[in-house]
């Protein structure tokens, strides 16, 4: 699996990534960091243990990290996730059906650059 | 790189910083810190020697606008640039966070580029600012230095007159500025400015010149006055005071009215017994009031003819207790409050010190309030001019381009970035292999070598060369101007320029220079464009060996007569062709008029083979049934001077010779034919002679 495979198969844009920064080598680096991220799953503790700022926090990173890498179905998701826990607003209809796109787009991320790494023998 | 600057990266995300680590981390020393109070940590820590902070605004602990709470809390918003990048999009937090100091905001996702130019645009301006503000404080120091030393001298003259230690001056000057800035601690009663001090200051070392008008042995007098000496005594005030009046000049000058009033008042008292004039409480400008308690301190510390010198806690006691006269009650206070100052501050005198340390303050404060708004508008101009320019660039049809060496980048206008197919910034362009591809390296080492050559009072180039437009290798004229920066030398700092599509003019061009130095039936070039060759040729290399042969095509005026001119023409066309295939690739060889033709070249060693060679390829054979004969002189540099005109002459006297003895063969010019023109009986024969009729050749000469 190629690197553009990879952002093909978990809905990035592979363009638009390398427009910015520019080198395949610095993408692919920190595409494959990405799994070693810890904001995800802080995300789901601290929503477990009902700290919203904090979740609020790990929300808004992986947003960031998926603006930076171009990653944009998860980015549309976590970024309306961000916002429904923006200011410790209490959680509100929908939003378990906001997370739970998270988890898919998040797990569709995580399989596709897993089996890249695999491919590059990471 | 020794030194290369620091940059802190206050991110929580660790893939953030990692990416922006790893663009900026070939020129920068980078320090990372995962939330706001670890960047707080760290800014405490290294203070200056960060030169720039990017700084996100979410983070656990404390974000962003906490660290820059404290970065303004501790002013060190003042000396440390702030970039801010973040995801957050709302305007309110951008407007809070250029409020609250930062230079710069970019959103994510990011561009590298942008980053990085950001980054090192911002580090330049604040070098820049600091160096300015350094440059004012030294500039203000130096003109005050000279300034209280002119003082300085003036009321040591008065001083040494008067036996005393030749401190007094200083320790009044002293303790004038110290109780000066305790009282506006306590009272903005007085409305002094932080230059009034200074003013007020300085101005005290003239409080006692009018006792340069006071006899000597009443001023030195060990004993105690009488009445008459202390009335005479009395009057330096009045005196010194009526010298500055009596100034033709400065009357106007903060310093002379301040000098003024401490002369003529600092002996008044504040309940109205001292003189000269008797004023009382406020009637006495503070200047007067504070000289007249620093020159007490001074006095009861210092020994004197009649009296030893009390000690510092001695002295203030004294005073306080209304044993030296009476002061203004917030005056005591003030002596009050700064007791262990002034001790400190009379033991550690040291005026040059601490006027430095004011005089950057004054620059200081000069920096915030002026200089950035100067900067501010600077900067704005500079936006403007950037937004017309890019308008205008937008609209015209040209390849504009700007180049700057550090750090290396290449901008060009969005036509011209179309036109050549490259994107419009590029870092690093000479590492770039497609904009490497746009210009051959020795037209952009050309380039390079014109534009370094320039000067600042002359920095423009032209430079013609192919560019590929769409593909299509065109010929553009390259006008640049070189950038040299202001120090001394200037160094060259990059260039702007554009480039104009001459493809179509130049063609042109060289159509009309093609029509006036090349023959139109044969191709070849004609005889003053030979000329010109020639002796560019000879000029460029004199030391060079050269030879020119004139050939001659025999018994062409038959050929003509015969067949016609039009098969003349054909003749001359395919002896034409044979020269051009029997001659070497840098030889010449033209057509002179009629028959007549020339080659010219440059030989080594051996010149005969090649002549011969020359001459039996272009000899011989025929031209449908004309036989062709070819009769030629040759002369060299080795034998005549390396002028054309010589060399043409020469071979055409050869060629004479040639002509007037059988023809069909070639001969060189000999030192013995000189000056004997059609005189063949100095001439060498050489090759075999060929046996036509001679009584022909003269006909067709004429």
């Amino acid at each position: 699996m190629t690197l553009k495979e990879c952002y093909a198969a978990l809905g990035g844009d592979y363009d638009e990534v390398m427009g910015r920064l520019r080198s395949e080598r610095l993408v692919q680096k920190f595409v494959l960091k990405f799994l070693n991220d810890g904001s995800y799953q802080l995300l789901l503790d601290s929503l477990a243990a009902g700290d919203r700022e904090e979740a609020f926090r790990a929300a808004h990173t992986i947003k960031g990290v998926c603006a930076n890498l171009a990653f944009n179905d998860l980015l549309a998701s976590s970024e309306q996730l961000t916002e429904a826990l923006r200011d410790g607003k209490p959680a509100q209809p929908g939003e378990e059906a906001l997370l739970a796109r998270v988890k898919a787009d998040y797990d569709c991320a995580y399989q596709a650059i897993s089996a890249f790494q695999e491919g590059v023998g990471g | 790189m020794a030194d290369k600057q620091t940059i802190l990266i206050v991110d929580d995300s660790e893939m953030n910083r990692a990416i922006l680590a790893d663009m900026l981390g070939n020129e920068f020393a980078i320090l990372e810190a995962e939330n706001g109070s670890e960047g707080v940590a760290m800014l405490q820590r290294h203070g200056t020697e960060i030169s720039l902070v990017l700084l996100d605004i979410v983070m656990p602990v404390m974000d962003g606008f906490g660290v820059l709470n404290l970065m303004n809390k501790y002013h060190w918003i003042e000396d440390i640039p702030v970039i801010m990048i973040s995801a957050e999009r709302g305007s309110s937090h951008i407007e809070r966070a250029f409020e609250l100091g930062i230079t710069d905001f970019i959103s994510r996702p990011f561009d590298a580029l942008i980053v990085h130019r950001r980054v090192v645009n911002t580090i330049l301006l604040y070098a820049k600012q600091k160096r300015l503000t350094a440059m004012v404080a030294d500039q203000i120091i130096e003109k005050e230095r000279q300034s209280s030393l002119m003082i300085d001298i003036l009321s040591h003259i008065v001083e040494f007159r008067n036996g005393e230690s030749g401190m007094h001056v200083r320790h009044v000057h002293t303790l004038t500025e110290t109780l000066l800035k305790a009282l506006v601690q306590k009272t903005d009663k007085y409305h002094l400015s932080q230059e009034d001090i200074a003013i007020i200051s300085t101005a005290s070392a003239l409080h006692d010149i009018g006792k340069i008008a006071i006899p000597e042995e009443i001023l030195n007098k060990p004993g105690r006055f009488t009445d008459e000496e202390f009335a005479i005594m009395k009057t330096h005030s009045m005196v010194g005071a009526e010298m500055l009046e009596a100034l033709p000049f400065y009357q106007n000058e903060p310093l002379v009215k301040a000098a003024y009033q401490i002369c003529r008042w600092h002996h008044e008292r504040w309940d109205g017994r001292g003189y000269p004039d008797g004023l009382k409480e406020d009637e006495i400008p503070i200047s007067a009031q504070m000289v007249a308690l620093a020159d007490v301190y001074d006095a009861l510390t210092s020994e004197r003819v009649y009296k030893p010198a009390f000690s510092h806690d001695q002295a203030v006691n004294m005073i306080l207790n209304g044993e030296c006269g009476t002061f203004n009650p917030l005056l005591m206070d003030c002596l009050r409050d700064c007791a262990d100052e002034i001790l400190v501050e009379l033991n550690t005198d040291n005026v040059e010190g601490r006027n430095r340390r004011e005089m950057q303050n004054v620059a200081r404060e000069l920096h915030k309030h002026e200089e950035l708004n100067a900067s501010e508008r600077t900067l704005e101009l500079l936006e403007h001019e950037r937004m017309k320019y890019s308008f205008f660039a937008s609209l015209t049809k040209e390849i504009q381009f700007e180049y700057t060496v550090t750090p290396p980048s290449l901008l060009l206008s969005t036509w011209g970035a179309e036109k050549l197919g490259l994107p419009e910034t590029m870092m690093e362009p000479y590492q770039d292999s497609q904009a490497r591809a746009r210009i051959s390296d020795s037209d952009l080492e050309n380039l390079a070598d014109m534009l370094h050559s320039t000067t600042p009072g002359n920095p423009v180039v032209t430079y013609d060369c192919k560019l590929p437009v769409e593909g299509e290798e065109r010929w553009h004229r390259i006008i640049a101007r070189a950038s040299w920066s202001s120090e001394e030398p200037p160094r060259y700092i990059g260039c702007i320029g554009k480039a104009l599509d001459i493809h179509s003019s130049r063609l042109q061009l060289e159509n009309l220079e093609q029509e006036a130095s090349h023959d139109a039936l044969t191709g070849l070039i004609n005889r003053a464009y030979a000329r010109k060759r020639i002796c560019e040729r000879l000029a460029d290399r004199p030391a060079g060996r050269y030879a020119l042969a004139i050939l001659d095509l025999d018994y062409f005026k038959s050929a003509n007569d015969t067949y016609g001119h039009m098969f003349g023409d054909q003749v001359l066309k395919f002896l034409a062709e044979r020269m051009r295939r029997s001659i070497r690739g840098g030889d010449i060889a033209a057509r002179v008029g009629g028959d007549e033709f020339l080659i010219f070249l440059e030989y080594k060693d051996d010149l005969e083979s090649t002549i011969e060679g020359i001459y039996n390829r272009v000899n011989g054979g025929v031209y449908e049934d004309f036989k062709i004969s070819v009769s030629m002189g040759v002369a060299s540099t080795e034998i005549v001077d390396g002028e054309y005109e010589t060399l043409f002459r020469c071979a055409d006297e050869a060629l004479y010779v040639v002509k007037n003895s059988g023809k069909g063969h070639y001969s060189y010019y000999h030192k013995e034919h000189a000056h004997v023109g059609g005189d063949i009986s100095a001439v060498s024969p050489i090759d075999g002679a060929d046996e036509a009729g001679e009584a022909e050749d003269k006909e067709e000469k004429a």
